[in-house]
């Protein structure tokens, strides 16, 4: 188990350095061993598969560990690990990025310079792996900032006309996330005296001072807040997605925004007392940044931005989820987590590829797409329905549950869980706003001759859609995953 | 009265000092005109400061050795030779081995700004420079320190001003010897009023004085003299308000004249400051703390702030050194407070800082280093002229960008990276945490103009190949190679920075 937990992050580490290697005329090769290297890491990252192996401990119980010093003097040893908290995530990373690789491949010369963004892409895998199966809090630092240049790279080297702004307000906003995460884990290493989640989750806090761990939190949930994003320091998003090239939207809308979601749930088990004191404002802004989220969709024109708004919603859900410090608001939030990764990887590979067809992405000009190209109107139409929760869809639980737990809890809460549904309602709007731009009505000129599905494509997309299903269906495949973990997490939280 | 000289102590000065004079001699014997001259004298001269820094570890490796001590007083002594001056050592000599490589393209005939620059004085000044560096980190009282960093910088102001016919170059020379020896007056006016009060000066026995004597503190002449102390050698490490010279300086002196003031000059006004703040008023941490941590923030902010609008080069990273000043006196900053002054918090700071001054001086080196690979013998040049560089020379400007990572402090530059935690740790750790928010926010300010340099390097270029430096010169390239993977090993194993500079620490 321990070969493949390293493997999960050295053959894709290795796999970016020989593919940013090769020289530029074999691109086409350079492309092709990205995705066999991604292939190797999935299915590493398939293998590692495993359950507790002292199911009585309470805090993280992982399935596999690795642990050996880095820099004592930093407090930094390489330890790694994977739970049931974080496995499904390391999967979800490596599999949409198998998915971005094989798509490059597709496309061929519709992309230039394709061999580096895959190199990139690789790197970027190794940094959100690392922070999923990181159980040390400064190595969790150190993995959170490997991801940072090389996705500014994707953006600004990849990315639409407006794509050097948009990327350095990406790479700015996310490091002003990233410096306050390194404080943020300091402060408690210095108070804690280590920097091992294990033990550190399994004492509960205990041994440091409830001003220390309010300080720590909020600094930890400013940094993730950035991040997941959350309402009001979100305003990166947006632009980020829209200029960004569709892989980069599917890793940094699948995965990247998950970093933040994950962190927040691990620091709840190592600051309880301060996770407790500021849960309620957690919880409101969560709460805004649903609303806010969907009142922008509402009135949002271009298609991508639309599809990154309905993030900032969604991701509002899984924070509101967090934000109860509940078995059920946490597991709402888990299954939450992989399926906005999973639905909007799908609905920014369609925005791309519509996009790539129609030559814009503005709403007004678009129209009766299901008349030239009814695959993909379809494919769209499944994806919008899954993102607005519809039950039997993967989008439905983790919404639902979120307002689930927090009704439960009531006061406050209570009006938060209504404000929280409204918020999905609207949800529903804008999807269907959406649909009905896009693909009802009749044919207009810039959809007129498109080109329909392609089977390329519907190998890249088609794990998406069956997964988005079968999360609908059986949401039992991550929750039962989760359920141990969490409560363990709930027993030291409260 | 016979005082006994320890000569194997002051072994690594008398190499460097040794080597100084053979150069001088050597170039004396050469006539102009021989071909081997300029590579024989930097060969001499890259043995000697080998063999100096490997005489500093030898000497380091037994007991500690020490010399011109006060007669019947073993404790005062003004030369100790110990691991702190060890590894103070060994650092310049492998900056001044880096710059003499940097410095083949400058030397070579024919280079295309100012005319030849004279080989034998060039080497033989930078070697007396090193000789400085040396003493600086072996000395242990007021005079000899203010004399060692004089040593170290005097003969800087010749160095940035030796190509002829070129007025930045003058200038620069001019502003920089002004500046220095008004700050170097004010330095010693300090020392000789802390002497007036104490009548002590050995580090050790300036610190026992001052913490004997409450009643000194209630002297308003005592705060004067270690202020004057303080911004006299702030002035050396180019820390606000104290910088304005730095820019014209740097952009006016030759590419590796410039890498060196960034780096070794720095490094020798952080140690001064180093051994004067905690090894001579450590009894006062609380009155220059509040002063140390006022610098730090005021050096970092400024720094940034007018770096983002540079359009220079040179210019750019001089400003960008003036903010990495004010990160390594962030954790000196830290003695502001009571947790910060505890006697197990104090070496924590004090490695901090010369953890990072190490891992910053080799970061900025290499930066250095693929800037002359880029330009030869040129000057640093405006920043457009850097667009697309990327494509002409695709290894160089992946250097560069490595370099320019590692000061923004972000992976791949792992050395960065690990620079920015260790002061944030050990800020952290002296219960200084809002030191570390400005020192973590100005990082964010910091990343703005290193990405948008790092962005015009891969940019595409609207004209064909700017004008460039042709082919790098082998002692170029070695140099920039094994500065870039001595950068990338101390970003795998930062241990190896750490340990050295805990051992430093202890001085």
């Amino acid at each position: 188990m321990t070969w493949l937990l390293l493997a999960t992050l050295v053959v894709p580490a290795l796999g970016a350095a020989v593919v940013a290697a090769l020289p530029g005329r074999l691109d086409q090769v350079g492309r092709i061993l990205a995705t066999v290297v991604a292939g190797l890491a999935l299915l590493a990252s398939l293998a590692l598969y495993g359950r507790p192996v002292d199911p009585d401990a309470s805090g993280i119980r992982p399935w596999a560990e690795y642990d050996v010093p880095w820099a004592s003097g930093l407090d930094l040893s390489f330890h790694l690990g994977v739970d049931g908290i974080s496995w499904p995530l390391v999967v979800l990373t490596t599999l949409l990025t198998l998915l971005c690789c094989g798509y490059t491949v597709w496309q061929g010369p519709a992309v230039t310079g394709g061999k580096n963004l895959l190199a990139l892409l690789l790197v970027i895998e190794v940094g959100i792996v690392g922070v999923f199966a990181a159980l040390d809090l400064v190595l969790f630092f150190v993995f959170f900032e490997v991801t940072l240049l090389p996705m500014y790279a994707v953006i600004a080297g990849w990315g639409g006309p407006d794509r050097r702004h948009a990327a350095r307000k990406f790479v700015l906003y996310t490091l002003f996330g990233s410096v306050l995460l390194l404080v943020g884990v300091f402060t408690v290493v210095s108070a804690a005296g280590t920097a091992d989640l294990v033990r550190l989750s399994a004492g509960g806090g205990e041994g440091i001072t409830r001003g220390v761990q309010v300080a720590a939190f909020a600094l930890l949930a400013l940094a993730f807040a950035v991040k997941s994003p959350l309402w009001p320091l979100h305003t990166w998003l947006p632009d980020a997605h829209t200029e960004a090239p569709t892989v980069g939207s599917v890793i940094l809308a699948g995965v990247l925004l998950k970093m933040g979601t994950y962190g927040l749930i691990r620091v709840a088990g190592v600051v309880p007392t301060g996770a407790q004191a500021l849960a309620p404002v957690l919880g409101v802004l969560a709460v805004a940044a649903i609303l806010v989220g969907s009142l922008v969709c509402l009135a949002q024109t271009e298609l991508k931005r639309l599809i990154a708004y309905s993030s900032v919603g969604h991701m509002g859900f899984v924070l509101l989820g967090i934000a109860t410090l509940t078995a059920a608001g946490f597991q709402a939030a888990l299954i939450g987590n992989i399926a906005h990764g999973v639905i909007t990887g799908l609905l920014f590979f369609l925005a791309g590829a519509i996009k790539d067809r129609a030559h814009t992405g503005d709403l007004t000009a678009l129209g009766g797409l299901r008349e030239t190209a009814p695959g993909l109107a379809g494919l769209l139409g499944f994806a919008a329905i899954a993102s607005l929760g519809l039950p039997g869809l993967a989008g439905f639980w983790g919404e639902a549950f979120a307002v689930y737990a927090a009704l439960q809890l009531g006061s406050l809460w209570t009006v938060l869980g209504v404000l929280g549904a409204v918020g999905g309602a609207f949800t529903a709007a804008y999807f269907l706003r959406l649909l009905r731009r896009v693909t009802h009505g009749p044919a207009v000129d810039t959809v007129a001759g498109v080109v329909p599905l392609r089977t390329g494509e519907l190998v890249a997309w088609g794990p998406l859609a069956v997964l988005a299903l079968a999360l609908g269906l059986v949401p039992g495949l991550v929750l039962w995953l989760t359920s141990d973990p969490v409560e363990a997490l709930i027993q030291v939280i409260s | 009265m016979i005082q006994s000289v320890d000569h194997v102590a002051l072994l690594p000065v008398y190499l460097a000092a040794g080597t100084a004079v053979l150069v001088f001699l050597l170039d004396l014997v050469f006539a102009p005109g021989v071909a081997v001259r300029r590579p024989v004298l930097l060969g001499v001269a890259a043995l000697g400061v080998l063999g100096t820094g490997v005489a500093a570890v030898m000497v380091a490796a037994g007991p500690v050795r020490t010399t011109f001590c006060v007669p019947g007083d073993a404790d005062a002594c003004s030369y100790v030779a110990d691991q702190p001056g060890a590894v103070v050592a060994v650092l310049f000599c492998v900056l001044t081995l880096g710059v003499l490589a940097l410095s083949v393209p400058t030397l070579a005939p024919g280079a295309p700004t100012g005319g030849p620059v004279p080989s034998g004085e060039y080497v033989f000044l930078l070697l007396c420079s090193l000789t400085g560096g040396v003493v600086l980190g072996y000395s242990r009282d007021l005079i000899t320190l203010l004399v060692a960093v004089e040593t170290l910088t005097l003969p800087l102001y010749v160095l940035v001003g030796l190509r002829r016919g070129v007025l930045a170059s003058v200038s620069g020379a001019v502003n920089f010897f002004l500046v220095s020896v008004v700050s170097t007056s004010v330095t010693l006016m300090g020392a000789a009023l802390l002497y007036a009060l104490t009548g002590a000066v050995h580090l050790n026995r300036l610190a026992e004085a001052l913490a004997a004597r409450e009643e000194l503190r209630a002297i308003p002449l005592t705060a004067v003299a270690a202020v004057l102390v303080l911004v006299g050698l702030a002035f050396k490490v180019a820390a606000v308000p104290f910088h304005a010279w730095a820019p014209g300086t740097y952009d006016g002196a030759p590419l590796p004249i410039a890498g060196y003031l960034s780096t070794a000059s720095k490094l020798g006004g952080v140690i001064a400051l180093l051994y004067v703040v905690v090894g001579a008023l450590r009894p006062w941490l609380d009155v220059v703390g509040p002063a140390l941590a006022a610098l730090a923030v005021l050096t970092m902010t400024v720094g940034n702030l007018v770096a983002l609008r540079q359009t220079r080069m040179v210019r750019l990273l001089a400003w960008s050194s003036v903010a990495q000043a004010g990160y390594i006196l962030a954790p000196l900053g830290g003695f502001a407070l009571a947790a910060g002054r505890q006697p197990e918090a104090v070496p924590v700071l004090v490695a901090a800082t010369i953890g990072y001054a190490a891992f910053y001086v080799l970061i900025e080196l290499g930066a250095f280093g693929c800037l002359v690979a880029m330009r030869g013998a040129a000057d640093g040049g405006p920043i457009e002229d850097y667009r697309g560089v990327a494509r002409r020379a695709p290894w160089l400007a992946a250097g560069f960008g490595l370099a320019l990572a590692g000061l923004a402090g972000l992976p791949p530059g792992f050395a960065g990276l690990f620079a920015k935690v260790v002061v944030v740790r050990a800020l952290l750790e002296g219960g200084a945490g809002w030191l570390a928010v400005v020192v973590a926010l100005n990082a964010v300010v910091g990343l703005a103009y290193y990405v948008r340099l790092g962005a015009l390097l891969y940019a595409p270029a609207e004209r064909p190949a700017a004008r460039s430096g042709g082919r790098v010169a082998w002692p170029v390239g070695v140099a920039v190679v094994a500065v870039t993977l001595a950068a990338l090993l101390v970003g795998l194993a930062p241990q190896l920075v750490l340990d050295a500079a805990a051992a430093a620490a202890l001085f």
